[in-house]
Formats: C-alpha cells, sequence, structure tokens
C-alpha cells in the first residue's frame, strides 16, 4: 500500500462529490436561492463583455488568418508564378489556377516565367488554416486580418485575381507575418528557389 | 353629479389602462435589459437613447408580421383565445387602489376604479378565470406543442390558485375585510403586513410567480420540450396578445403583493410630513409605483437566476409543500388572532 | 338599466344553456356551460350578492369547468358524429330527464313567491350578513356539509391510490 492521497485538486477548487442525504435546511432550498440571486445580482453592475461593433471595433492579431492577398514585389509586379503548391497543401481544395507563358513585353507585370492568368480561391470551402501561406515559395499568397464579407449569393465568394492581387497604391502590409523565425523555417526546407 | 361621477370614473380607467400598457410595454425592454446585465451584457441599445424606443420597435414590427392562422383551427376560438387572455389581464387593475383620494373644490375623488367590498375575491376570481384564454388558444391552435401547453397551464393554475387563496386568507383572517382599500389603510405608516405573514408572503410571491407562467414555472411555454407551448401557432399581434398579457399580470400582480403584504401606497413617517392631502396622495402614488417595481424586478431577477422545474417538482411542490404549508399558516394565524383577542 | 340587463342576462343564460343542449362538439358544450355560469354569476351582482357571485365565478367557472375543460381536451372528444347509444339507454335517459323536469315543474308551482324580508337593505348580500346567516342559523347544515365534501375528498384519494 502506498500512502498516495487520494486525487487532489490543482487549482483547489473541485469538490468531492458525495450522495449524503440533504439535510433539512437544504431541502428547503431557500438558502440556495437566495445565494444563486446575490450571484446574478453581483453581475448585474458588472463590467460588460459586449463589444458595440459598428463604433468599436475588436482589435486583430498581426497574423490572424482572414481573407488572402496575392502580393506584388516592389516594381509592382505579381510575384505568384502558378507552380500550384498552394493547391496542392490545400486541405480544403479551395485553390484552382490556369498558368500561362510570359510573354514578352510583360516583364513589368509579373515577376517569374510562368504567371497565373486565373488564380481562384473559394471561400466557402477554404478554412482559413494558413497552409498556402507555409507552402508558397515565392512569398505571393499571405492570409491577412480582413474578414471576408458576407454576400446573397454562393458565387460571388469565389474571389478572383481582381480581388485577391493587391492594388500598388493600396498595398498590403504583411511584414509582420514575415518574423524571421518564419523566414528561417522556410529556409530550412531546402527552399533554394526562394532567394 | 350622477354624470360627472361616470366621466371622472371613465377617465380613471383609461388612464389607469394606458399606465398598464406602458408599464407592460416597458417590462418588455426591462426584462430584456436586466437579462442582458445579468448575463454581462448590454441588451438593446440600438432604438432611442439606451434602447428606449425598442417596445415601439418591437410593437410596429408585431403589427406588421403575418397574420397567419392554421387551416385546421377553430377559427373563432382561435381569436378568442389571446382576446380573452388579455381581456382579463386587464380586468385586474379595476380594484387595485392606485393612491388614496384627491380632493378638488371640496369632492373627494377615490384613485380607485372600484372599492367593492369583496376586492380581493374578485382579483382571485379574475385569476381564475384567466386560464380559459390559454386553454382555449391553446386547444384552437389544433397543435400537440400548443395543447400540451394549455394543458400543462390549466393544471399548473389550478393547483397553485389552492395555495394562492389559502395564503391570502391568512391576511383576511388578520385584517378581517376583503376589501383591498381597507387592508392597505390598515397598514398605514411601516405597519405592514409582511412583518406577521412572512411565510404568507413567502407562498403568495411562489403562487404568483406560477399564476403568471414565469421561470421557474414556465412550463407551459417550455421551449425545450414545447415549441412555443400554448402559442406555437400564432403570429403577429395576437401572439403579441399573449406576450403582453404575461407581462401586464406581472405588473397586476407586482401590485397586488404590495398592496397586500407592503402597505400599498403607504409609506413610513407619512403622517409627519408636513404637506397637503393631494400631495401625500400624489406622494403616495409614487411609492406604490416604486414598490411595484421592484417587485418586478424581483420577477425577472428569479426568472434570470433559476432554472425551470421538471414537471411533476412543480406539481409536488404546489400540492404537497404549498397547501401545507399555507394551511399551517392558516391555522397558526388562527391561533394567534385568538390568543390575542 | 338595471331591468334591461336583467332581460339581457336571461336570454344570454338561456341561449347558452340551450346551446350546452343542442351543440354538438363536446368543446362548445363545455364553453357555453361556462358562458350560462359567468350570466349566473351576472344575476348574483344585480341582486346585490357580490360574494355569492364572485364564489360562484371562482367555483363553477374557475374550477369546475376548468376541469371540464381540461378532461374534454386532454380526451379529445371533439368527434363532429353522433354518438350512438343502445335504444334502451336513449329510453331510460329520456325517462329519468322527464322525470326530473316534472318534478322540477311541480316545485316550482308550488312554491310560493318569497318577498325580500327588507327589500331596502342593500348590505343583504355581503359577506358578514351572509357568514352571520351561514353561522347562527344554518350552522349544522353547513358543518354537515363540510363532512360531505371531506368524505368525497377521502373517496377520491382512495380510487387515485387503489392502482
Amino acid at each position: 500500500m502506498s500512502d498516495l492521497k487520494p486525487y487532489t485538486s490543482v487549482s483547489g477548487r473541485s469538490k468531492i462529490v458525495s450522495d449524503k442525504k440533504i439535510t433539512w435546511v437544504e431541502r428547503l432550498y431557500l438558502p440556495a436561492i437566495l445565494k444563486g440571486m446575490t450571484i446574478t445580482l453581483s453581475h448585474l453592475l458588472k463590467h460588460k463583455a459586449t463589444i458595440r461593433y459598428p463604433e468599436t471595433k475588436r482589435e486583430f492579431s498581426e497574423i490572424y488568418r482572414g481573407q488572402h492577398v496575392l502580393k506584388r514585389d516592389d516594381e509592382g509586379r505579381e510575384r505568384c508564378t502558378a507552380c500550384g503548391l498552394c493547391a496542392v497543401a490545400c486541405p480544403a481544395e479551395a485553390i484552382t489556377m490556369v498558368a500561362e507563358e510570359r510573354k514578352p513585353g510583360e516583364e513589368n507585370l509579373y515577376r517569374e516565367e510562368k504567371y497565373a492568368k486565373i488564380y481562384e480561391i473559394n471561400m466557402l470551402r477554404c478554412i482559413f488554416c494558413g497552409l498556402c501561406e507555409e507552402a508558397c515559395p515565392k512569398e505571393a499568397i499571405f492570409l491577412t486580418p480582413r474578414i471576408v464579407n458576407a454576400d446573397y449569393h454562393r458565387d460571388r465568394f469565389i474571389y478572383g485575381k481582381d480581388i485577391l492581387v493587391e492594388s500598388m497604391d493600396n498595398r498590403v502590409d504583411v511584414t509582420k507575418r514575415q518574423t524571421p523565425e518564419v523566414l528561417a523555417f522556410k529556409k530550412e526546407k531546402n527552399r533554394k528557389h526562394n532567394d | 353629479m350622477e354624470y360627472q361621477f361616470i366621466l371622472y370614473k371613465a377617465t380613471l380607467s383609461i388612464a389607469i389602462l394606458t399606465v398598464s400598457l406602458l408599464i407592460a410595454m416597458y417590462s418588455t425592454l426591462a426584462e430584456r435589459k436586466l437579462a442582458a446585465f445579468f448575463q454581462d451584457r448590454l441588451g438593446p441599445d440600438r432604438a432611442g437613447p439606451f434602447g428606449l424606443l425598442q417596445p415601439l420597435a418591437d410593437g410596429i414590427k408585431l403589427f406588421y408580421k403575418e397574420e397567419f392562422m392554421p387551416a385546421s383551427a377553430n377559427k373563432f376560438l382561435y381569436i378568442l383565445g389571446p382576446s380573452l387572455t388579455m381581456l382579463v389581464a386587464l380586468l385586474t387593475s379595476a380594484v387595485i387602489p392606485w393612491g388614496n383620494s384627491l380632493i378638488i373644490n371640496g369632492h373627494e375623488f377615490s384613485l380607485q376604479v372600484a372599492d367593492i367590498n369583496i376586492g380581493i375575491l374578485y382579483v382571485f376570481a379574475v385569476v381564475s378565470v384567466g386560464v380559459y384564454g390559454i386553454m382555449i388558444g391553446g386547444w384552437a391552435s389544433n397543435n400537440k406543442y400548443a395543447l400540451l401547453g394549455a394543458i400543462r397551464a390549466a393544471s399548473q393554475m389550478i393547483s397553485y390558485e389552492l395555495a394562492m387563496g389559502l395564503s391570502i386568507i391568512a391576511v383576511v383572517m388578520m385584517s378581517g375585510t376583503l376589501s383591498i382599500q381597507k387592508i392597505v389603510d390598515q397598514q398605514a405608516g411601516f405597519n405592514w403586513n409582511v412583518w406577521y405573514q412572512p411565510l404568507g408572503f413567502v407562498i403568495f410571491l411562489v403562487c404568483a410567480l406560477a399564476e403568471t407562467n414565469r421561470a421557474p414555472f414556465d412550463l407551459p411555454e417550455c421551449e425545450t420540450e414545447l415549441v412555443g407551448g400554448y402559442h406555437t401557432e400564432y403570429s403577429s399581434m395576437k401572439l403579441g396578445f399573449y406576450l403582453f398579457a404575461e407581462y401586464i399580470n406581472m405588473f397586476i400582480s407586482a401590485a397586488i403583493i404590495s398592496c397586500l403584504y407592503f402597505g400599498g401606497y403607504h409609506f413610513p413617517f407619512e403622517s409627519m410630513l408636513p404637506v397637503s392631502h393631494n400631495i401625500l396622495t400624489i406622494i403616495g402614488v409614487l411609492i406604490l409605483f416604486l414598490k411595484i417595481t421592484f417587485f418586478g424586478f424581483v420577477f425577472m431577477w428569479i426568472r434570470w437566476t433559476l432554472p425551470r422545474f421538471r414537471y411533476d417538482q412543480l406539481m409536488k411542490l404546489g400540492w404537497k409543500k404549498l397547501i401545507p404549508l399555507a394551511i399551517f399558516n392558516m391555522v397558526i394565524t388562527g391561533f394567534v388572532i385568538r390568543l390575542l383577542h | 338599466m338595471k331591468v334591461y340587463l336583467f332581460y339581457f342576462l336571461c336570454i344570454l343564460a338561456l341561449y347558452s344553456a340551450f346551446m350546452v343542449v343542442i351543440s354538438k362538439k363536446p368543446i362548445h358544450t363545455v364553453l357555453y356551460l361556462t358562458l350560462a355560469m359567468f350570466c349566473l354569476g351576472g344575476h348574483y351582482v344585480l341582486l346585490n350578492a357580490q360574494f355569492l357571485a364572485v364564489v360562484h365565478i371562482i367555483v363553477y367557472a374557475g374550477a369546475i369547468m376548468v376541469l371540464f375543460l381540461f378532461t374534454v381536451m386532454l380526451l379529445n372528444l371533439n368527434k363532429e358524429g353522433e354518438f350512438q347509444k343502445p335504444a334502451l339507454v336513449q329510453v331510460a335517459a329520456m325517462a329519468a330527464g322527464g322525470i326530473l323536469m316534472i318534478t322540477l315543474v311541480g316545485v316550482l308551482k308550488q312554491t310560493d313567491v318569497v318577498m325580500a324580508k327588507d327589500p331596502t337593505m342593500t348590505q343583504i348580500g355581503l359577506v358578514s350578513s351572509l357568514a352571520k346567516v351561514l353561522y347562527h342559523e344554518y350552522l349544522l347544515p353547513f358543518e354537515v356539509s363540510s363532512v360531505l365534501f371531506l368524505s368525497a375528498m377521502v373517496g377520491a384519494v382512495l380510487l387515485g391510490k387503489k392502482d
């Protein structure tokens, strides 16, 4: 026999349950009712957890996984090379794309020799896991702290390049997502073509 | 004088009706606000400042909702149900003394629509008839859930009427009158009945909760089991009548509790105030409304604290606990009265 | 004013009593009976017997008729069709009803028109005057009837406990 104590709670808040008969006073239930009512009364003046939405907005995390963005590089060229790694990584099969060869004279539009002519993400399928961002070798796709808006039609949830690709006058800041650890992680996997 | 009298009574009735309806309207807002506050939320605050226009918005919404009537429903009874519920809810306010009298140009005007000598029994009769609206509506809907809700309501109300009546009888024995006005006047100052009848008060409060079909006794509309209970098939303003009647009933119950146990419009040290009779009456009315507001708050407080009873527990509480307790209370009261005289 | 009210209540009471007999749906029968009870309560009020009126409504409309309604709803007796009873039962029912009616008519014919002792006294129907009569002149019958109720209650409990 070991002299181990029976289970003791770490937090000290657990109670040992017994099936003893309740006493006469307990059977009246009035003390218990009054106790419950004081608890609710104390909540009457407590701080309210509600955020009044349109006026105040909940603070987003810098690395919140919301609507995707297809980044351009500093010269305004699309980074995506339509390799399809994101589509392969996607567990929800939300990403489709059609690749096209860059024609002469389009060097200022596309960074790589191959680019995505059509790039679509089905926002109804997407689970916002971020695996596409992790898989991307070109630092082209990122998730951003933006909410995907509601809509009345299902087909409008298939976002094409018109929505996904960032515009140069209104660039999306993703520097917070590219911490040294993230960059090191991406290098670790022998993604030399990233450089 | 005769016409003046009738005119005055008519005005008073309309005023009381309007006030009851207004208070019922704002009780819905208070209920939602309090529910939210008890749960660390804010509640409706978009319609007007602090959501004060919310009841209006709700009313307009109910009016504009589709008036739906089940094809297999009994048309006449289907409409009769909510109408009867509303009518009965409004009837009780006639015998409640809202205040002492006002003296204008030497005439004394009582702030009670009808000071009938059997006021308490009248209240009791109206309450016992109140179950018809629910039963007729629930039956006429031709829906299982509605019928079950109606049957629950009926058996619950009959069961708790008994204990309620017995707890009132103790008060009547003490005061020796059935007129609510006289019972209130006997409690002038701080001589409230609740000091003499604490057990009776608790029984009455529990029964009032059960009679108004409010939590923890809201089994007739228990949504986890019965969808919406007796008003499952109702929509638009007919549903509104049912919901509204509940709040009016709550208001009236709070008024009756204040009158029977907490001195109605009387308040401590009122005879020491150096003001005229009329001003004292007006202060008394405000005090009564303060008491009513407090009990309305207690009703809502209980609703948002306690979980719903199980049906057999409800019946057990009514028949096996409250009725014997009420009889015991009555017997003790009788003994004490006999000893003192 | 009072006379018109009286006639109105009479017509309503007779109509609803009549409808109790002829309406085919059980639930309508119960509701008409309730209406008849209310009319009787109204008559009591006209006779200045408010206490009796209110007690009548509490006991009959508020308790007994609710139980009737309850039973009818629970059993769902809302069949439109006529309940066809055996011929013997029909004849027996008619005979019993007829005998009851003859008795009632005979009794009514025998009684004299009772004049109120003091028609100007408006306090006659109030609780205290009623109590004085009930607890002085008719104390024994009152107590005996309460024993009757007690035995009925015991019997009901016994029947309920049987199984």
